[in-house]
Parts: structure tokens; sequence; C-alpha cells
């Protein structure tokens, strides 16, 4: 199976909700939208075709420029055939929520908090949505590109101290 | 002959079946000599710690035979590794639990500034929240530069004066962190 | 937990007739425990010495490295990912390096696919001994750590003797190495293949059939394939539960297709089968190192690096004299490099399982978002759950033999 194959039956499935097929470095690399992810989901891991029944990774990426200014991106991987599959759900920046998918693996909580600490993605669903490695005052989402890395509040690296 | 080498002896006036010298520089060496580390070990360079403690470096040779992980039983706590904001409480509780006289060595660049880690949740060195007495440098340092820092403590623990923990100099030293203190 | 007092209605307080034995109690674990081996918290609730249940809380030592790659240009990325698995630094480095030449498309020579293929079987071994060694300590078996310990400092004196470093060791450039390898660290490497046998062997005499190692870890902690699956466990710990999936055979990289080396698989996913098969992939590290090293005498000598002078810096005696690499030096500081729009997901098999990296670049100086998978992260949360019903003592083992590493864990 290749990734045209994997593609085509996805199309088959879905139709117009899977869009924008590329192929960076040979990753077959799909978008869908919030309403279809988990069906998506639900589909690849169980479908007798497609197998990709291990979930690599959960993560997003924020765009501040576009209106959907949220990606999440889901690795899966076909263990039996050795092929992985990448799928993308932009998602609105406002109001930044997608329902959980760890109602389809449980290995997707932990990954989901983490891109709900960093990014504030609201996983409706998710069974204990808490921050997880930030502290949970920390108040601010801090992989948005809006925020800085250092801590603002510093007051040792003032100006002042460099004879600026 | 054997090669066991003893400590140095303190100044003192020395006769026949006597050996006088003040009391401060006997509890001194004796202190020195017998200092039991609390290793506070976060990341990096808790392995390198590892390493300080094995075979072949082995900080035993320097008294510091017992690790102790319990606060209550510590003298020298070495904070290894980058101390986030979230462990910052924490840290600050083991120091307050320990007895004193108690001291500490920040090891690596982490506990010590921060190190690489210029960001909004790594505290940027340990000396914000409790006094520090020796850093020692690298990213990790190597065991030789974490036994030299322990050597360098032991100076430090040497020439201390018995009353040093009572002076109001160093209370205003732990209220200027914060930390109150019931024997003073 | 105090003893609940009622209302004082005289002036003797009257304490509630309630059943000790009764009550569960809560035990905080952390984050400083020593038996953690880290900054892990697990707030239990225990009825005796039986877990009820568990909620692990984890970000002790946080510090943010996906946004401070996001601020750093590729090459300052390396010092980053050495502080991710500690343990096991050079699989990190190349992991990322090999990240960025998919990216670039770079062609690696052959000889420096091969000294990579021993540095990070070097450093398996190595995580794997700490792992090992520490399990044995938790379990009461103090000695085979120092025995193991020692040929760990070996290896450190390889890593020495390749970069200059210990631990963090920052080896590896994009495309190659900085340096060649000397004779002392090829005969170094040499000398260590053929001692640590004998130190392996012995310490696994001390263990494999120790009935009381057996006893404290057969049946411990024991993981079905599915679950293992659906926590999405990788690694050497998936593999102890019947699962064949080791990155180095599935998507190779570095040319791990030509070497000739088994994957070693347990059969009840407990701790005693995860010790077998790190001791056993152990094993077949030597024999990978052995074969690199009859590789690489084939080659032509004095290769460590690719032919790509946009991307590896020159070196410094030839930026003050040669106008060439003066820009090259320039450009490459600078981060005025021409670098493809692209996302890239690429996986190594790292001391506690898959190490992925997924990189999304816009062509700028660096990276846009740079994600790591953190094997320790995904196969550390099914610690909490399965703990449930463990003892106290077989959770700490259970935990050791997770090998979770508090830097890739929170990163």
């Amino acid at each position: 199976m290749d990734n045209q194959s994997v593609l085509n039956r996805l199309k088959d499935k879905f139709g117009d909700q899977i869009q924008n097929p590329l192929e960076p470095h040979d990753l077959l690399t799909v978008e869908t939208s919030v309403e279809s992810i988990i069906d998506v989901l639900q589909f690849v891991k169980s479908d007798d075709l497609l197998q990709f029944s291990y979930l690599t990774d959960i993560t997003a990426v924020h765009y501040p420029n576009q209106e959907k200014s949220f990606a999440v991106v889901y690795h899966v991987h076909n263990l039996y055939q050795n092929i992985r599959l990448r799928i993308k759900v932009y998602i609105d920046g406002q109001n930044p929520v997608i329902p959980t998918a760890t109602v389809v693996w449980h290995g997707a909580n932990w990954m989901e908090r983490e891109t709900y600490d960093f990014f504030g993605i609201i996983f409706e669903g998710h069974p204990d949505l808490r921050r997880i490695l930030n502290m949970d005052d920390l108040g601010v989402f801090p992989m948005r590109k809006e925020y800085p890395l250092e801590d603002p509040n510093r007051v040792d690296k003032k100006d002042f101290y460099f004879g600026r | 002959m054997s090669n066991v080498k003893l400590g140095e002896t303190p100044p003192g006036v020395e006769g026949a079946g006597f050996f006088a010298t003040s009391l401060d520089k006997a509890v001194g060496l004796a202190r020195a000599n017998s200092l039991w580390p609390l290793p506070f070990a976060t990341s990096c360079c808790g392995i390198e710690f590892m390493a300080t403690m094995g075979s072949t470096y082995d900080l035993a040779r320097f008294g510091a035979e017992r690790p102790s992980f319990s606060p209550r039983q510590a003298d020298m706590l070495l904070v290894m590794g980058t101390i986030a904001k979230k462990m910052a409480p924490v840290l600050k509780q083991v120091y307050i639990q320990m007895a004193e006289p108690r001291w500490v060595i920040a090891v690596g660049a982490c506990a010590s500034s921060g190190g690489i880690f210029d960001t909004y949740s790594v505290l940027q060195g340990i000396d914000e929240i409790i006094p520090v007495d020796v850093y020692v440098p690298g990213c990790p340092p190597r065991p030789e530069a974490i036994l030299d820092g322990v050597l360098r403590l032991q100076d430090i623990v040497k020439s201390e004066s018995l009353n040093r923990r009572n002076t109001p100099e160093y209370q205003a030293l732990l209220e200027k962190y914060g930390i109150v203190t019931h024997n003073g | 937990m105090s003893l609940p007092i009622t209302e004082i209605t005289s002036n003797k307080s009257v304490f509630v007739d309630n059943d000790p034995q009764d009550e569960l109690i809560t035990l905080n674990l952390g984050p400083t425990h020593p038996a953690t081996h880290g900054v892990f918290q697990n707030v239990l609730q225990i009825d005796g010495e039986r877990i009820v249940s568990g909620v692990s809380t984890i970000g002790y030592i946080h510090r943010a490295f996906e946004k401070i790659a996001e601020h750093r240009p590729f090459y300052q990325i390396t010092p980053l990912t050495d502080r991710l698995n500690y343990c096991s630094s050079p699989i990190n480095n190349m992991g990322w390096h090999m990240t960025v030449e998919k990216l670039l498309r770079i062609e690696i020579p052959k000889r420096v696919q091969y000294m990579r293929v021993i540095v990070m079987e070097l450093a398996r071994i190595a995580d794997h001994i700490i792992c090992n060694g520490i399990l044995g300590v938790d379990t009461g078996a103090f000695s085979g750590f120092l025995y193991v310990m020692q040929e760990r400092e070996f290896i450190y004196e390889i890593f020495e003797e390749i970069c200059g470093a210990r631990l963090t060791t920052n080896i590896g450039r994009i495309g190659g190495f900085e340096r060649d390898f000397n004779e002392i660290a090829f005969s170094k490497i040499e000398e260590f293949i053929t001692r640590f046998p004998a130190v392996l062997t012995e310490f696994e005499e001390l263990f494999v059939r120790n009935r009381i190692f057996i006893e404290r870890t057969s049946g411990v902690a024991a993981v079905t394939p599915e679950e293992a699956l659906s926590y999405s466990w990788s690694g050497p710990i998936l593999r102890a539960t019947g699962v064949d999936y080791d990155v180095r055979v599935v998507s190779p990289y570095c040319s791990y297709e030509e070497f000739d080396f088994e994957v070693p698989v347990g059969t009840n996913g407990d701790v005693y089968d995860r010790f077998l098969v790190r001791n056993e992939e152990m094993w077949q590290s030597m024999r990978i190192i052995r074969q690199a090293l009859e590789k690489i005498s084939k080659e032509p000598s004095g290769v460590f690096h690719a032919d790509v002078p946009e991307f590896y810096l020159p070196p410094k005696e030839q930026v003050y004299t040669n106008m060439e690499a003066l820009i090259y030096h320039f450009k490459i500081v600078m981060g005025e490099w021409e670098t493809p729009q692209s996302e890239v997901y690429h996986a190594v098999e790292g001391g506690n399982g898959e190490l992925g990296f997924y990189l999304i670049h816009d062509g700028g100086r660096t990276p846009y978002r740079l994600h790591f998978r953190r094997p320790s992260f995904i196969n550390y949360q099914m610690f909490a759950p399965m703990s449930s019903g463990m003892l106290i003592s077989d959770a700490i083992i259970n935990m050791s033999s997770l090998n979770v590493i508090a830097g890739e864990l929170d990163a």
C-alpha cells in the first residue's frame, strides 16, 4: 500500500472532508475539519485496509496571521506496513475547540493536555483537561507566538545594568 | 606505611601527651570531614553526581560517605540541575527542613544562574530563593569539578566560627530570603 | 491525615470513633523522593501498602525547550537536544541533525553514517546501563550498579575522546561531525567492545537467575501489547510486551538496514522482561558497533562530514585566511542560508523509544515550530493508571524500569 491508495481510501469514505493532500518528504499529509476529525481518526484506526492503529503524536502549531490560526496535528502510524499519516485540522483562533481523541486512544490524554497547556486549545470531552507542564497559575499559553520566551518580569536583565 | 592520609592538624599547642587548640577549629575539622550530602538532583548534573558517587571518583573519600535523602540528617545541600519555578517552593521547603549548620552548593550552570534556559519557566539561579555557599560552574560540571566544589566547601566549613549561625548578620541573611529560624 | 475532631463541648476533646484501618491514606510520593530518581510527583491513595489510585504531576523541570527552539538557529538547537534525554544525549543530537538533513535533503557519506551508528549505540548502552543498574539498586542489589557504572565511565571516556565532553556531548554538526575520530578514540572503542562482554556477563549472572530478583520483578506491572499500543508506548518497554517495533528496523536511518542485528522481544511485558530486553539490546548494540568498525575500515579514511559548505561551518583557521570560508561562516552564523519551506517528521530509536522531531520550517533563520515526540513523556502517562492495585514497592521498581528521564519528560 502506498500513499496514493491511502488517500483514495480516505477520499472514498469522506469525500470533501479530506482536503489539501500533500506529501512533504514522502509523508502523506491531509487536512480535515473539526466536525469530522474523530470520525476520520476512528476510521483510519479501525479500517481493515488502513490500520493506522498507533498514535504517534498530537501537537499544535500557531499561525497568528491566519483566520484559522491553530493547526492541530495528528501523526498516526500503520505498524503493519510502516506507513505514516499526518492529519491536520485548522481551527478558529478565537474559539479553539476540537473534540478529544481520548475516545480513540488512551495515549491521547497527555498529548492533548500538553497541547492545551501550550496553546490553550480546548479538547472537548477530555476527561481531565488541566495544565500538565506549566504552573497552574501561569495565566497564559506560552507557545502562542505573541508571548515572549524570556520572563518579562526579570529585573537583572534591564538595559541599565549593561550601560545601555 | 599506610597510604591513609590523615586530616591536617589545626594549629595549636602540643606537648607530651596533650594537644590544645581552639574549640572552633576542632569542631570545624570534624564537621568538614563528615559532610552528609543531600543530593537534590533534578536533571543532567544529577547523572554526573551519580558518577561522582560511583567507584571511579568516589566522593566518599572526602567524608561524604552517606548521601542523605532526608533533609533532617543532612549538612550539605547539593542542588544539581535546572530548578523550574514550579520546583522552587519545594527546594526552599527542603532547605528550611535542614537543621543548622547547613551549607548549599549550587552545582552546574542551571542551579547557579539558570544556564542556557533563560525562559519563562526556569528560576534564574537558586540564589534567588536560598543562600548559596559554593557555585560549581559547568554544564554539566565534570565529577572533578563537583569534588572541587565539595573541597572548597570544606575550607569554608573549617574556618567557620562556632557563633556564625547566631549572629545578627546571619539572621539578616536568612530574613532576606524570607526564612524564619527558631534557634536565633 | 489527622483524626477528625468534633466540636469541643467539654474541656476534653472528643474523638470520633473511626477504625483507622478503614481509611485510605494519601501519600505524596515526590517530587524529591529518593526512590523516584528524578522529579516526579505522584499523589497516591493507599490502603495499607496497596495503591488504590494515583495522580501523576509532572512539569517540575519544565524548561520550555520548544519555545527556545523557535528562537534558535538549527545548530544552536543541538545543545537543547543534549539535555532532553541526558543519559543518551548523542542519540538526540544525531536525531536532530538527521531531521535537518532530511529537510535540506543532504546526502551523508557512508563513513559518517557508520560513525554515527557507533556513537548512537554506545549511547544506547550507556542509557540501558543506567536503567538496569538502577533497577538493581531498587531491588536491593547495589553492587551490580557499581560494576556496570565503571564501564559507563569508559563510554564517557570515549565520548570525551571524540568531542571533549562527557555527558552533554553536543556531538555532531549538520552534515557530519565536527572532527574525525582520532586513533585513541578508535582504540578505546575496540577496547570497550572487548572488555565489556565480561562485565555484562557478570552483571547478568548476578541478576538473571537470581531468585530474589526474579520474585521481585517477574509478573510485576505486566502490560499487554494492546494496552501498551493504546498508550502509544515505544522502545524497550513496548518490545517487552512482545511487539517488535523498533524504529531502527521499520524505518532505517543511518544505514541501519545494512547491519545484522536482532530485535529482542519479551512475552509478559513485566519488569523482568524489560530488564532482559534491555540487557539483550546491549549485546545487540555491541554487535552493531563491531560491524560498524569493520565497515568503517573499508571506507576512505578522513571523511567526517558531507560536502555542504553552505550549512557546515568551515574550520576556524580557514575563516581567517580564506575568502570563501569567511563568506560561508558569515552566512551560517547570520542565518542567511537558503532553506526550503517544508515540514518534516523524523524519528530515531532513542534509549526509551521512538524519539521524534516534528519540524515546521518557513525558510527563516529559526524553526517556525519544533515539536519533540518524547518517549518518556508518552510512556510515563500509563504509570498512574497501571499502579492501582500494586504494592508501593512494586510501583517503585515499575517506575525505574520505565526509565523515565525527567529532562525528556518535561522538556
